[in-house]
């Protein structure tokens, strides 16, 4: 196998993790105290959802599959923070923290695991495919990769009717080695789109570590080059480095329309899915070394107490609501309704499910 | 009433929609300096610009994708696919994408979206070019097809299809692009999901779309000249939807049924067609269906052969002959 370059890693990633060498960064100073615990508690809900999941999931209550996102929160979560009216985003199957972070509710998210009617998609997508379009969210998509053209359609959208906005448009590592995510690079610098493609590292495509999938430059990032793009690399376990970096992206997509990689170092503790024993591609060593030593939530707690925002006190009880507040999802999910059969038939098109004197087409449409 | 070509009638659409809604962009292969590959959208970025029509890279998995997203932000892109078979690049986006993403954000999403271009053999470029994927794009909930065998057809059911809220796909025919016919001045649409009788008959009910339409009326001819058979040529224009009450009205009258396209015939078309006739006018039927569809292979670049491994008049004229017998 040819041997790749030295990964290039973001210089904060290379000191054992202390204090946030971007809290100063005018992204993070402008911050209140109270956007801080706002900040923290997002991250905390993540957590706590997720892990209510992996319950849900045990009692045999969530079918097919399950890609959690612990380990990842400060990726989403600070990207996600710095967005304005007209900033888009979409994701791929792991992507319960989006939909959360953009303001969706847990008992919606949780009811659309166990494929309930009252889910974010009405029981018809289930995990990898949640949704909000009222807040700019456009998915969830399953097929790796698949939604990067989608990303830079809706950055091309925004630029269309000359909004100031973009679209963060987010894959894991395994998704870039297929093809439409370097068709959407290419559409995205040709056409100068005010996209980020937020690649979030966490090391593994499924059970297949970076360096047995993907030759590269040094890092991922830099295959941005290639396409005469920007990019960056940033330490995802600091969620002030992921605002202050995604904030100069966001610049340039908001102020030059031009789109820019930014590759997301994070590392995911539960295995690619629920169904994934994860015995046979790493080390249980590693796992545990990120556990203890690169926490995202751990880390921004730790910033927030010595920074005098957060106290003991408080961080039980954001954790303590958080967890309360899974645990009503998940009580909504059990209690909730599951879709009827007629329901198998409705939402295909819009004009079945709008008839009326503006329909035109006629005709069988659904079939037996 | 003017006479003006398929191709005309398709330019005409797209020009009088991009007039209509400025959501509308053209976007596809060569679709704008270089006045279209086969020149359907020639003059269209003069006289609208290169926001409204725009060329794309050789990419058509990035580009329909591209077109797919913005559909779901209200832009209404009308894309254009060199070739129908280049679809297959891009299949995930053509299938996955635009035909799911409704029924997965359990309606909060809708893709507006148009993908057209040619979808025909006959054109002597072999099996790669050739494809006729109506049949299995039709067979995904979620997705329209529509296949124009006229002028008329053309005009109207790109103009409309350019209006609905849903993925509509236009199957069009480089063999049909110079046909010409009548075509109203005023604004119109032909309604997706209705047939059309384009030829009255009593004895036997011939159902085509595409240009298998076509070649069923000059199959009608001769039969009716050489023959005396009276046929009635069924033209479906659009697949999903599927004007099936016409279709049924139609054998009811005649008893008697033969099912002409230009795909394949395994899980063509047609298969949907003939069980739609047994399972809703079986005791209507004075003889078993007959089909003619393309000789089973890929489609063979030697010209002579590919004209007969496709439906032709005296294929259908003997097809109908045995049905009448």
């Amino acid at each position: 196998m040819a041997k790749n370059a030295v990964i290039t890693h973001p210089e904060s990633l290379k000191r054992p993790a202390g204090p946030s060498e971007y809290a100063k960064d005018p992204v993070n100073a402008s911050l209140t105290k109270a956007d801080k615990i706002a900040l923290y508690t997002k991250m905390a809900r993540v957590r706590h959802f997720e892990q209510r999941c992996i319950r849900t999931y045990q009692q045999g209550k969530i079918g097919g599959f399950l890609h959690l996102y612990v380990g990842q929160e400060a990726v989403a979560a600070g990207t996600i923070s710095l967005l304005g009216k007209f900033d888009h985003i979409i994701t791929g199957y792991r992507d319960h923290a989006h939909g959360l972070l953009v303001g969706m509710n847990m008992k919606e998210c949780m009811a659309e695991l166990t494929g309930k009617v009252t889910g974010c998609s009405k029981g018809k997508g289930g995990s990898m495919h949640y949704f909000a379009p009222d807040k700019n969210y456009w998915g969830g998509h399953g097929i790796v990769g698949g939604q990067a053209p989608l990303g830079t359609g809706l950055a091309y959208a925004v630029k269309y009717r000359g909004q100031k906005g973009s679209c963060l448009t987010y894959m894991g590592d395994g998704a870039i080695n297929q093809g439409a995510v370097h068709e959407a690079y290419n559409l995205a610098a040709l056409w100068d789109l005010p996209i980020i493609f937020v690649i979030e590292n966490n090391g593994y495509s499924m059970g297949t570590s970076q360096e047995r999938s993907t030759a590269h430059p040094g890092c991922l990032a830099k295959r941005a080059e290639g396409y005469n793009m920007a990019w960056d690399v940033v330490n995802g376990h600091d969620v002030y480095e992921v605002r202050a970096k995604t904030a100069i992206a966001l610049k340039r997509a908001h102020e030059e329309s031009k789109p820019t990689i930014l590759e997301i170092f994070t590392y995911r503790y539960f295995g690619h899915s629920m169904s994934d024993p994860d015995k046979t591609y790493r080390d249980k060593e590693e796992v545990k070394g990120y556990r203890e030593t690169k926490d995202p939530v751990f880390l921004f707690e730790k910033e927030l107490l010595n920074e005098g925002v957060l106290t003991k006190e408080l961080v039980e009880s954001i954790n303590a609501a958080a967890m309360e507040e899974a645990d009503a999802a998940a009580a909504f999910a059990d209690e909730s309704p599951e879709p009827t059969v007629a329901d198998i038939t409705k939402h295909i098109y819009w004009e079945e499910d709008n008839r009326g004197p503006k329909t035109t087409s006629r005709g069988t449409i659904i079939f037996e | 009433m003017a006479v003006i070509s398929y191709r005309e009638a398709l330019r005409a659409a797209m020009r009088e929609e991009l007039k209509r809604d400025e959501n509308v962009v053209i976007m596809g292969e060569e679709v704008a300096q270089f006045n279209g590959a086969y020149k359907v959208t020639e003059g269209l970025l003069k006289e609208f610009g290169p926001k409204r029509v725009v060329d794309t890279p050789i990419s058509e998995a990035g580009f329909i994708g591209l077109g797919i997203g913005a559909s779901m932000l209200g832009i209404r892109p009308v894309m254009e696919l060199m070739f129908w078979s280049f679809s297959y690049v891009a299949f995930d986006q053509v299938v996955n994408n635009a035909g799911n993403i409704r029924y997965m954000s359990g309606g909060l999403i809708n893709c507006p979206i148009v993908i057209r271009g040619p979808a025909n053999g006959g054109t002597n470029v072999g099996a790669t070019h050739s494809h006729t994927p109506e049949a299995i794009l039709a067979s995904h909930p979620g997705i329209k097809v529509v296949c124009p065998a006229t002028p008329y057809d053309a005009k109207g059911l790109m103009k409309a299809a350019i209006r609905d809220n849903d993925p509509v796909y236009v199957m069009e025919n480089t063999i049909l692009y110079n046909d010409k016919g009548e075509v109203p001045d005023e604004d119109y649409i032909v309604p997706i999901g209705v047939a059309d009788i384009k030829r009255e008959g009593t004895d036997l009910t011939i159902v085509a779309h595409g240009r298998a339409v076509i070649t069923s009326l000059k199959a009608a001819e001769i039969l009716e000249k050489e023959h005396g058979v009276s046929v009635e040529v069924v033209d479906l224009r659009s697949i999903r939807p599927l004007d099936e009450e016409t279709i049924l009205a139609s054998v009811r009258k005649t008893h008697r049924a033969l099912l002409v396209e230009e795909n394949k015939p395994f899980c063509g078309v047609d298969a949907q067609i003939a069980y739609l006739i047994q399972a809703r006018a079986f005791d209507e039927l004075d003889a078993p269906i007959g089909r003619v569809s393309s000789i089973d292979a890929p489609q063979i670049y030697s010209k002579k052969l590919e004209d007969l491994q496709l439906p032709y008049p005296a294929r259908v004229v003997e097809a109908a002959l045995k049905i009448l017998a």
